[in-house]
């Protein structure tokens, strides 16, 4: 594999992908800072303030790293998806595919995409969260260590979906009907230790709970779910998500006749 | 050097469609080569295997002695592709896709930059370039995706009906231009449905029909297969009827037109002759139908029967 080659490539796709966020800043970057705004304004302040406070914490402190974490995996998802989908679907993804550039570099230009508009969208929100509530970082390298894996598993998935979709219907059928719910159950506005035991084991079976609970430990040093297992679950997802990405694009699945 | 090789290809869809049906053929360094047939008949199938679009079924593919099975990525870089639909992200900037392409070949910054320009004026779209692709016409679309296939300068440029839907002028500024990248080495493979484009530009020609290669010659060997021609003469005077002249059959189409199909067997120096004897005074000639697109029709309709006859073999 010509290595230069590659790396170039891997920048024009990076490149491009954020040259469509921001062309398209109104759809890409604004609704999540409004969205999340009204978070904080209905829940974290409206809210919050008869619910008092979670795990020794006030109610918008507690929320806001699960809010954080709810946009960077939204919009990582959301960014792989739609530009992977909409390069397919107007077919000029096939500039890529006659390209000599290797499968796993569209995969890793489209996921690195996808990081890039999480963090940047995660980075407004916390700006936002900061109008509202006190975030000091107690473990920086957990909190940026679990959003950068947390951003490229969702971007991965972002691109499997890309791949089966044949529609545009199919690109918003996972994150209405899985991301969505997943995400609300993850953990993001409560501890699980509020829920009965049963419910508290269903949970465990949610990756988007130790998502949100590691990086709730990365700002506020609280989690309701071991550090340690959060990490291998999220390597083993990057790796088990790259793996199916570079399988089916070497088979075309979804692309090539 | 062969440009391209080909042996026994085959595809075989998954919804059983046999479009393939193990082709065989080579195109020389340098050519200039016409890819023929119906619609339907395989030929951007073939062009989807070659440039890696569609998986094959069987077969195998040399591109520059690259086997597209074990050296894909030095195949790939030899090839240029202009598709036959638009594919361009018509919401990008016309400088942008050029620019991400020459990327995705690995052209550096400043190099794609000077190729994107080059290209960009070679094909008269410089001025556009800071507009969105959705805003240029069909032709422009056309040219945008000629610049595309060459700023990495491949080696073998394959062009699915490039001038479908562009108009005359602008076809032939693309046949000018055409000709002089295949003049400066550069080979090209053509799929046109205009059989006057293939038989102007192409020195080699093959066609194909229902995934079987059914002719693959030189253009010059190809037409002179064909044994009639007819020819429509315009004159100077009317004539009340057709005149009786000997080796071709004559009609009068008007009073001043004379059709006259002519054989193998006879020259026009023989035809002018005998109008000149009979005080018959021609104003100018032209071909009724163009030849290639002659002969194109009576191999497709016949296959491998009707050329035989039509060859006279």
């Amino acid at each position: 594999m010509n290595i230069a080659l590659n790396f170039v490539a891997m920048k024009t796709i990076v490149r491009k992908e954020m040259v469509r966020v921001m062309r398209i800043w109104i759809q890409t970057i604004v609704p999540p800072a409004i969205t999340m705004t009204l978070y904080f304004i209905i829940f974290g302040n409206l809210i919050g303030r008869r619910i008092g406070t979670m795990d020794g914490f006030d109610y918008m402190q507690y929320i806001a790293p699960g809010l954080i974490m709810m946009s960077v995996i939204t919009n990582s998802y959301g960014n792989v998806v739609s530009s992977f989908f909409g390069a397919k679907f107007g077919r000029h993804l096939e500039e890529m595919l006659i390209a000599p550039m290797s499968n796993a570099t569209i995969i890793l230009g489209h996921v690195a995409g996808g990081v890039l508009r999480g963090l940047l969208v995660g980075l407004l929100v916390t700006i936002v969260a900061l109008f509202f509530t006190r975030l000091e970082v107690q473990h920086p390298f957990v909190t940026m260590s679990v959003v950068l894996l947390s951003s490229i598993v969702f971007s991965l998935m972002g691109f499997i979906n890309a791949v089966f979709a044949k529609k545009f219907d199919d690109i918003s059928i996972v994150p209405t009907f899985v991301l969505t719910p997943l995400t609300y159950l993850g953990g993001v506005f409560y501890s699980i230790s509020l829920l009965p035991e049963f419910w508290q084991k269903v949970s465990m079976a949610n990756p988007i709970l130790y998502m949100v609970n590691a990086f709730r430990y990365g700002i506020l040093g609280a989690s309701d779910i071991s550090i340690g297992v959060a990490y291998a679950i999220l390597v083993v997802f990057v790796v088990i998500l790259f793996s199916a990405c570079l399988l089916l694009l070497n088979r075309g699945v979804g692309i090539r006749e | 050097m062969q440009a391209l090789t080909i042996r026994n290809l085959t595809k075989t869809y998954a919804n059983g469609n046999v479009a393939l049906k193990g082709i065989n053929f080579s195109v020389d360094a340098g050519d200039f080569y016409a890819l023929l047939g119906p619609n339907g008949a395989g030929k951007t199938t073939a062009i989807g295997i070659i440039s890696s679009l569609v998986n094959k079924t069987g077969g195998e593919v040399e591109i520059f002695g690259h086997n597209i099975d074990t050296d894909l990525e030095a195949a790939k870089t030899c090839i240029g592709l202009v598709p036959q639909e638009v594919n361009l992200n018509l919401w990008e900037g016309v400088h942008n896709i050029i620019m991400n392409q020459a990327g995705y070949y690995g052209l550096g910054r400043k190099l794609a930059g000077e190729r994107t320009e080059k290209y960009l004026r070679a094909l008269r779209l410089w001025d556009r370039r800071n507009d969105n692709a959705r805003s240029l016409s069909g032709g422009m679309k056309r040219r945008l995706m000629i610049a595309r296939a060459l700023v990495h300068e491949p080696k073998l440029l394959i062009l699915d009906e490039p001038t479908a839907g562009v108009d005359i002028e602008i076809r032939r500024s693309m046949w000018e231009f055409l000709r002089e990248i295949n003049e400066a080495g550069t080979t090209i493979i053509l799929t046109t449905h205009y059989l006057e484009e293939a038989e102007s530009l192409c020195r080699h020609v093959a066609i194909i029909d229902e995934g079987t290669i059914i002719e693959d010659a030189r253009m010059s060997t190809v037409l002179r297969k064909l044994q009639r021609e007819v020819f429509v003469l315009s004159l100077a005077k009317p004539l009340e009827a057709a005149p009786q002249l000997e080796g071709f059959e004559t009609t009068l189409r008007d009073d001043c037109e004379l059709e006259v199909d002519k054989g193998p067997e006879v020259n026009l120096n023989d035809l002018f002759s005998q109008l000149d004897a009979r005080g018959i005074e021609v104003v100018s000639l032209r071909n009724k139908a163009n030849r290639l697109e002659e002969l194109f029709m009576r191999l497709v309709e016949n296959k491998q029967d009707g050329f035989k006859e039509v060859a006279g073999a």
